[in-house]
């Protein structure tokens, strides 16, 4: 979930009114908002670094407000306080509007050449013009953008934005993609010119940047965006050319967002130019920019498109649980920014969507918005008449008797660990990776998370060690699943529900172990006989020691094995006194 | 334990607890043990077993402990009451015609002897005498006044003695003075002069003959523990699941089939209308898998559909309008959460000939490739339950968690809205806990969107809400442990697991 840092004291004057931290909390609830944490910048210096780094740092309040992920338009103060003033109905939510240049010139145009195919095929973009820029509202320009990148952008990976001074350079634009050699320029912040490839090794060390080099890294062509002069915008998704960067001072802003996914492209720059047009000489108003493809064909942006939903109050009032008038839900979604209207037509209700909420794909999104807006916890809580008789999965229900009979049977139940390493079900108990049929995890951070295991037994043998300080005997069991590669499966592998149980002594106590066996088969009603019933027989498994390990059988089939464990299988678990062990498949009791 | 606090094995004999008991008749009062022990002429540490002895049997006598400072003879104090001392044993030992000094210097006692008889006048030496020199008696008798000091010390009357002729034996290293536990005694509120032997314990012979009857019984010692029983125990979170399963199964709630860990993203994502370019299916949030790699078999027709509405729309949806591919839908992984089984139920749901409604719920476990801490493993468990039905509006599934709440004890709930791609509307759930006096997260729920339900083929009437939460956090809150390491996994501390109380939520 997104996290927005905002100063109190600016939220709360754009806002029109003070708040107690109680109060604004309150707000955040209702409104599907959290308010994560009061902090300043001293603070968090003061956490992050240390007190004498924090010396001077601002100790202006901070709020930290949780914004939902799919909420792009409460990414930064603008939006929050819009959201918030609408659903105050303090405010009427702003009607976005793209126009032509002011001064009746030709629109900025943005020429997509065919070698951004490979790369990073689609570009989008706009102008605001005559903004007025504070300090606060530059540092959220920024900001938003970051944010935008961060989550919707999917760190740069989906869209890329750049912002340029429009008075320092000069249409039209091209949008290209080449050789990493053959580009060359001046980057932000930098003092002199490098090649995109010098480049590359030079934001290797960044600590931001280093970030985004793998999306264009390994690609022949590198895209890059120049002007009517050759001066280069910028090479995206990494860094924008420095000379045409925004100042506190810029006017017009150039907006360009290429990217792998249009759709997000599209929001992307919706997002960036709704929020900021409010500092426009005309407020909410956005300077159209002509795309041109490589096919010819020529789009306009920003869509800013408002769409239409029709629905009707019973369907709301259906789904919610709750009985308001058309007009009533009407002036609900209003509140949300979904400008709607009855449509006089029975209980229809028409529904604008703005450009600000891409959010909004579904009538269930609407829905909801109105159950908001009504208040979730003003909706009166029924029960539903669903009838139904419950029934338990057979194989948990046998889980759970044999459990409680386990513990009767003077065994403890452990709980371990489903994913572990290949040294723990394979060289630890002296078995061939290869012939455990486990499934190997592609991505795992640690050794601990490699493998799905194929026994119970190396988790029990891992809790013995971690105990070994309690009395002794140690006696163990747990039931639970472990997962083996079967290929009669849509994915490839199944669960199997084992039993497996540890006697650890100063002797190795297998009549305790094979007792055990008895009083499980008499708990299944399994009578000790060769054919109809179960038996043990003597069998080499390289885990146990030699001449002290059976394989168990029940009604002719092998279910399991039970045996003292090899004395190297100890001492790899760290562990000192002769052990003994049964590890049992309970499918078969079904 | 309360039967075998103290031994009745080391009883002094019946005879001198008798006499004590007697010697105690006499006295108004009380007595010490030490005084006892003079009077009958026995080591204290005698009656000092006997006292002991005596208090095993109840209320004979009571006792008060106290410490005494008391004199006693040292090793050579002993011989000297005996034998007597140095200097009289060298006066003895000579004859009227005297004897030779070398000779006397022999004797064990003749050199702290002969100095202190000579300093005392008892003797004389005759340096000159023919044939060495030699010592004659001076006096015809002498008193023995240490070795009759030390002999009073010894009969217990010490106290007849002055202190400085105490203090001049004790600077021989005759005498020394030692603090004495004794017990200051007195008649028991069943006082009596003669002994009953108590019983430990019940016997089958006493039960046979009715000797029971006549017997006195020790009393136990009901301030010691017991002896704990041997036995196995179940583990802590497997008893909350055990609760968590018994309270769904009250509710009528039917359990799901979750023991397939290995899940394909398209069951654990797509089927759930949760885009390809989620942030939750990035590697660093889920576990992929290299072996079996690929899932391989899919319901083609629901593929197509689900294909389609992420990418176009439908079902009244815009979609996602971005290019939806097979082979990332094909793509296996440790499953993120149980809901890719409550989708493959409701899939399995759709196909009936006739929708029935349902209730399902599972406990079972989740994986996620997430930075571990105090309160977060790659695995845990994930508690879900999923109602469906025709007509199921936000405030049923308020209703339902009420429900479900009230049986863990929460009563106190408020929802907040919440994001969640695959439910619409989403409500994080709030219980007011009364320790920490404030609103804390305790799940979360939603209803099901229909881009997930109508390519199933579910009826476009029914609803599909649902709720989860962690198995962990409650358990944890409700057993007291702060790191979740303590709790799960082969770190667990077994003494944790001995010692943990039965589990009822909603008490």
């Amino acid at each position: 979930m997104p996290t927005v840092s905002v100063k109190r004291d600016l939220l709360f004057e754009a806002l029109g009114q003070k708040y107690t931290d109680e109060e604004f909390d309150e707000l955040c609830f209702e409104f599907g908002l959290e308010l994560d944490e009061i902090t300043s910048e001293k603070d968090i210096i003061s956490r992050e670094q240390g007190d004498e780094k924090a010396e001077g740092a601002s100790d202006v309040v901070l709020y930290k407000i949780d914004v939902p992920a799919n909420r792009y338009d409460l990414l930064c103060l603008e939006g929050l306080v819009r959201g918030l003033q609408v659903f105050k109905e303090k405010l009427e939510a702003p009607r976005y509007k793209r126009v032509s240049p002011a001064d009746g010139g030709e629109p900025q145009r943005l020429v997509i050449t065919d070698e951004t195919a490979s790369v990073r095929p689609h570009a989008v973009a706009a102008v605001l013009h005559d903004v007025t820029f504070t300090q606060e509202r530059y540092e959220s320009f920024i900001e938003l953008q970051e944010k935008l990148h961060q989550n919707i952008c999917r760190k740069r990976t989906l869209v890329a934005i750049g912002t340029h001074d429009l008075d320092t350079i000069s249409g039209p634009f091209t949008y290209t993609a080449k050789p990493p050699g053959d580009i060359r320029f001046k980057p932000l912040n930098q003092s002199k010119e490098y090649t995109a490839t010098e480049l590359m090794s030079l934001y290797k060390t960044d600590g931001h940047l280093r970030h985004y080099l793998h999306i264009i890294e390994n690609e022949p062509l590198y895209p890059i965006i120049y002007d009517s002069n050759g001066i280069v915008l910028s090479m995206p998704p990494i860094i924008n050319g420095d000379h045409r960067k925004i100042s506190l001072n810029t006017k017009n802003i150039f907006i360009e967002c290429t990217a792998t996914d249009l759709t997000k492209a599209k929001t992307t720059l919706d997002m960036v130019v709704t929020m900021f047009s409010e500092y426009c000489e005309e407020p909410f108003t956005v300077e159209e920019a002509e795309v041109v493809y490589p096919d010819g064909r020529l789009c306009v942006y920003p869509e800013l498109a408002y769409r239409t939903e029709t629905l009707s109050g019973d369907f709301i009032n259906k789904r919610v649980g709750i009985n308001e008038s058309a007009e009533s839900i009407a002036q609900l979604l209003t509140r949300m920014c979904l400008r709607s209207e009855v449509s006089g037509e029975g209980d229809l209700i028409q529904v604008e969507i703005p450009p600000t909420r891409a959010d909004v794909i579904h009538a269930c999104d609407i829905m909801e918005d109105a159950a908001i807006a009504y208040g979730f916890n003003n909706i009166v809580r029924s029960t539903p008449r669903t009838y139904t008789v419950a029934n338990q999965l057979p194989l948990n229900k046998l889980t759970e008797l044999l459990r409680q009979d386990l513990a009767a049977a003077g065994f403890t139940e452990a709980l371990t660990f489903a994913l572990c390493s290949e040294e723990d079900i394979a060289d630890k108990l002296r078995k061939n990776i290869a012939e455990t049929r486990a499934v190997h995890i592609s991505n795992p951070k640690t050794a601990e998370f490699q493998v799905a295991r194929t026994c119970l037994l190396p988790g029990l043998l891992k809790t013995l060690a971690a105990n070994r300080k309690m009395p002794l005997p140690l006696k163990l069991f747990e039931i639970s699943d472990v997962v083996l590669k079967d290929e009669t499966k849509d994915v490839g592998a199944r669960n199997n529900r084992r039993l497996c149980a540890v006697y650890y002594n100063k002797s190795p106590g297998f009549e305790v172990i094979h007792g055990l066996l008895d009083r499980v088969m008499q708990l299944l009603d399994v009578k000790p006989d060769r054919n109809q019933g179960y038996h043990i027989q003597a069998a080499e498994d390289s885990t146990f020691f030699p001449g002290r390990c059976a394989e168990i059988f029940s009604c002719g089939k092998s279910i399991g094995h039970l045996g003292v464990l090899h004395p190297d299988v100890i001492s790899r678990f760290e562990l000192t006194m002769p052990c003994s062990a049964i590890d049992i498949d309970i499918e078969p009791f079904l | 334990g309360a039967a075998g606090a103290t031994g009745f094995g080391s009883m002094a004999d019946t005879g001198l607890l008798e006499s004590l008991l007697r010697l105690l008749e006499k006295v108004d009062g009380g007595t010490d043990s030490q005084d006892v022990a003079a009077d009958l002429g026995v080591d204290h540490q005698v009656i000092v077993g006997a006292v002991k002895s005596l208090q095993a049997l109840g209320e004979v006598i009571s006792t008060e402990q106290k410490s005494s400072k008391h004199w006693e003879l040292t090793g050579e104090g002993r011989e000297i009451a005996e034998q007597g001392s140095h200097e009289a044993r060298v006066f003895n030992a000579i004859p009227d015609e005297g004897l030779p000094q070398n000779e006397l210097m022999k004797m064990p006692s003749g050199k702290v002897g002969f100095s202190k008889a000579m300093s005392n006048k008892w003797i004389r030496l005759d340096k000159a005498h023919e044939g060495g020199p030699r010592v004659f008696k001076t006096v015809e008798t002498i008193e023995d006044t240490v070795r009759d000091k030390l002999q009073l010390v010894q009969k217990g009357q010490s106290a007849k003695l002055e202190d400085k002729e105490k203090n001049e034996l004790k600077k021989r290293k005759l005498l020394s003075e030692v603090t004495v536990k004794s017990y200051w005694i007195t008649k028991g509120s069943s006082f009596s002069t003669t002994i009953t032997k108590q019983e430990t314990e019940l016997t089958p012979e006493m039960i046979a003959s009715g000797s029971w009857k006549e017997k006195n019984f020790k009393p136990y010692n009901f301030e010691a523990m017991g002896v704990a029983p041997d036995c196995g125990h179940l583990h802590p979170l497997m008893k909350v699941r055990t609760q968590f399963r018994q309270i769904f199964l009250e509710m009528g709630f039917t359990e799901m089939p979750t023991n397939n860990f290995i899940e394909s993203s398209f069951w654990n994502f797509d089927s759930l209308f949760q885009p390809q370019q989620h942030p939750a299916r990035d590697q660093h949030d889920t576990f992929f898998i290299s072996d079996p790699a690929l899932a391989h078999e899919f319901p083609q027709d629901y593929m197509e559909r689900v294909k389609k509405v992420h990418s176009e729309g439908g079902y009244g949806s815009q979609g996602y309008k971005y290019d939806w591919k097979i082979e990332e839908a094909q793509k296996n992984l440790l499953r993120t959460h149980t809901t890719a089984v409550s989708a493959r139920m409701l899939y399995k749901l759709a196909q009936q000939e006739k929708f029935t409604p349902v209730k399902y719920f599972s406990i079972d476990r989740v994986f996620r490739n997430e930075t571990l801490d105090a309160t977060h493993l790659a695995e845990f468990h994930q508690i879900e339950g999923v109602v469906a039905d025709y007509g199921l509006t936000l405030g049923n599934l308020m209703g339902v968690l009420h429900q479900f709440f009230t049986k863990l004890g929460i009563t106190k709930l408020r929802f907040k809205p919440a994001y969640n791609p695959y439910t619409e509307p989403s409500m994080e759930v709030f219980s007011y806990h009364e320790g920490l006096k404030k609103w804390v997260e305790v799940g979360n729920s939603g209803v099901f969107r229909p881009e997930m339900l109508l390519p199933m083929g579910l009826p476009e009437g029914v609803s599909v809400i649902a709720w989860g939460l962690s198995l962990e956090r409650p358990t944890m809150i409700k057993y007291g442990i702060n790191n979740i390491r303590e709790l799960v996994g082969h770190k667990v501390n077994l003494q944790m697991v001995y010692d943990s109380p039965i589990c009822r939520l909603d008490s």
